[in-house]
């Protein structure tokens, strides 16, 4: 089983980022979860989305604790939110932010480095807000994010996820998130993503 | 590749689109809702099933509240429609007085509850307070435990309402399943044609051959009345598990029914739970199958009526009986509990009855191999009522805020309404 969290604020297609990341790991003939933590969603407000991915059939609807995986679609989340709470040990984080891993400051967190331990080709920063007010004029992270997750991870391929954003924008949107899906997923195979 | 094997229908969806669209294939002729979380999006999805034409010959109506939304069922069913609406928590309340109604004329009216908590203090998540409020009101009451469940449910509650002429609830766990995308077959549409025939209904309004219905009786004849609903109720069980078999013969899936029985050979705990948190108590119980450990699950899928003798015969062997309650009566204690000792009368069966997850709070694996750990050990005593989940810290501070003493009272402990914190619930 290969679970992710996903952190950000209403209105940033984090919900809708879990379900398409479902959606690849189901077109790709495996089983898939994807559901958001359940509040009273407003623009703007943290929201978390889960998603599971296994070779059998999932039967439990817990929230995620242990994540293989967070992605964090809001860097300013990160001093406001334990993020990372419960990554297990080998996971992977991905954070949207034109910033580098040191000017993320992450140790000043209050304890220690979160991911001091991490090896740093688990880690990724992606400018995913950059690249979709791009392309798109408007800020929606979560479809480079998917690519990178998936370049990162490998626990999807990037044809499954643009198929998913594709299914679910559909057209000419469609076809653009999917083009930033891959030049973010090439961004983090080009190793430019990567902590020092 | 067929429907059959479900190679070609999978798909990943959101449990309340999949309830629509299930819903809309069962050809509903009147869908009369008022939104309310966590059941809007099945609504929202059907109101546009009905505008974009996919839902042909329905009317949806846009009522003003819940006690409305009902009673437009009734109105609808009463005229020989076949009727659908949604609702959950306070807008099931809201509905309380219309809901007998429809039970006692007999209309098979089919409605999906998305459970959800019961306010004051206005809480949205998931329990199952609103449907176990009802569960006096005459309706049949179905809980899905998965969402593939959640959708067979409805196509078999449309029949098995029209068959035995009752209204049936089917509850779902709001946002755990309403709001969770998965993979799921929505039976073709060819799939519920053969399953659910044209509504033909027992009696029906007709202005050109009036007739009266749900009129007055008097004292002369309505305990009669009473006693042949409770008669109709009770027969209702076989017809819920005749249309469970004929539909796994269809479909291929065994869904629906009465209870669901896993891994009861040879258990001696038995952990008794409906909707959806048995997919957690499963996975639990398959561990400690691998460990050796003789445990079993018993869903109850059918809660009302409720099936005495299949409970009480497939917990016949077991020496402790674990019941995982998802709301509980404030006063009284138990409610899936009480059943289930009705079921064991005379039994020296321990039951062990707890109270998890209100309000939205997660029902995890590892609280509940917790549970079932102190079950084994004999840690629990079967008289209490247990809040395992509990904030007894936080429990104690308001109880000191309020100048109360922090150990239950005497009234609570004749109650068993103790935790295993406070040191009542441990072993004797």
């Amino acid at each position: 089983m290969f679970s992710v969290r996903i952190h950000g604020r209403g209105g940033q297609g984090v919900v809708t980022a879990a379900e398409m990341l479902s959606v690849a790991a189901f077109d790709e003939g495996r089983h898939a979860q994807a559901f958001p933590s359940f509040g009273s969603e407003r623009t703007g407000a943290p929201v978390v989305a889960f998603c599971r991915i296994d070779d059998r059939p999932i039967r439990f609807h817990d929230p995620v604790a242990a994540p293989d995986a967070v992605v964090v679609q809001d860097p300013t989340l990160l001093h406001l939110v334990p993020v990372f709470e419960g990554l297990v040990p080998d996971g992977y984080a991905l954070v949207n932010t034109s910033r580098t891993w040191a000017e993320l400051h992450l140790g000043d967190l209050g304890t220690a480095d979160p991911l001091a331990a991490y090896d740093g080709k688990h880690l990724a920063v992606v400018p995913a807000t950059e690249m979709s007010r791009d392309r798109l004029h408007r800020p929606m992270p979560n479809t480079p994010l998917l690519g990178a997750l998936a370049a990162l991870t490998g626990v999807v391929s990037l044809a499954a996820v643009q198929a998913a954003i594709r299914q679910r924008f559909g057209g000419e949107v469609g076809e653009v998130n999917a083009d930033l899906a891959a030049a973010a997923h090439a961004h983090v195979l080009a190793g430019r993503h990567a902590r020092a | 590749m067929s429907w059959r094997d479900g190679t070609l229908v999978r798909r990943q969806l959101e449990g309340s689109r999949a309830v629509a669209e299930t819903v809309a294939r069962c050809r509903p002729q009147v869908v009369a809702a008022y939104p309310i979380s966590p059941q809007t999006h099945i609504v929202e999805a059907l109101s546009d099933l009905v505008r974009t034409g996919e839902l042909e010959d329905c009317e949806y109506l846009m009522v003003e509240s819940e006690f409305g939304a009902m009673s437009a069922c009734i109105g609808a069913s009463a005229t020989g429609a076949r009727a659908y609406t949604a609702s959950a928590s306070q807008g099931l309340l809201f509905m309380a007085e219309a809901l007998p109604n429809a039970s006692g004329i007999g209309l098979p009216i089919v409605m999906t509850v998305a459970n959800r908590a019961i306010g004051a203090p206005i809480n949205i998540w998931n329990d199952h307070s609103d449907a176990m409020s009802q569960r006096d009101a005459g309706w049949v009451q179905l809980f899905a435990q998965s969402n593939q469940e959640a959708v067979d449910l409805h196509v078999q509650a449309f029949v098995l309402a029209e068959r035995i002429s009752l209204p049936v609830m089917v509850c779902m766990d709001g946002f755990v399943l309403t709001h969770a995308v998965e993979e799921i077959e929505v039976p073709d549409q060819e799939v519920v044609d053969a399953f659910l025939p044209a509504f033909v209904p027992r009696q029906r309004l007709d202005p050109d051959d009036p007739v009266t219905i749900g009129a007055m009786v008097g004292p002369e004849a309505f305990t009669e009345v009473k006693y042949l609903m409770a008669l109709r109720q009770l027969e209702a069980l076989d017809v819920v598990a005749a249309v469970a078999a004929d539909w796994s013969r269809l479909a291929g899936r065994d869904t629906g029914g009465l209870v669901d029985r896993y891994r009861l050979e040879d258990a001696e705990v038995v952990v008794v739970a409906l909707g959806s948190v048995l997919g957690s108590v499963k996975d639990v119980v398959d561990d400690l199958r691998r460990e050796g450990v003789r445990v079993g699950v018993l869903g109850v899928t059918c809660f009302r009526p409720w099936p005495l003798d299949e409970v009480r015969e497939a917990l016949a062997d077991a020496s402790s009986v674990v019941v995982v309650n998802r709301a509980f009566a404030v006063g009284s204690g138990s409610i899936l509990g009480q059943d289930v000792r009705l079921s064991l009368a005379a039994s020296p069966t321990r039951v062990y009855d707890v109270v998890l997850g209100l309000g939205g709070r997660p029902v995890t694996r590892e609280r509940l191999r917790a549970l079932l750990d102190d079950v084994l050990a004999d840690r629990l005593d079967p008289e209490a009522l247990h809040f395992p989940d509990l904030d007894e810290e936080l429990v104690r501070r308001e109880l000191a805020r309020h100048e109360l003493p922090a150990e239950p009272s005497t009234r609570a402990r004749s109650h068993g309404l103790v935790t295993t914190g406070f040191g009542l619930g441990r072993s004797r």
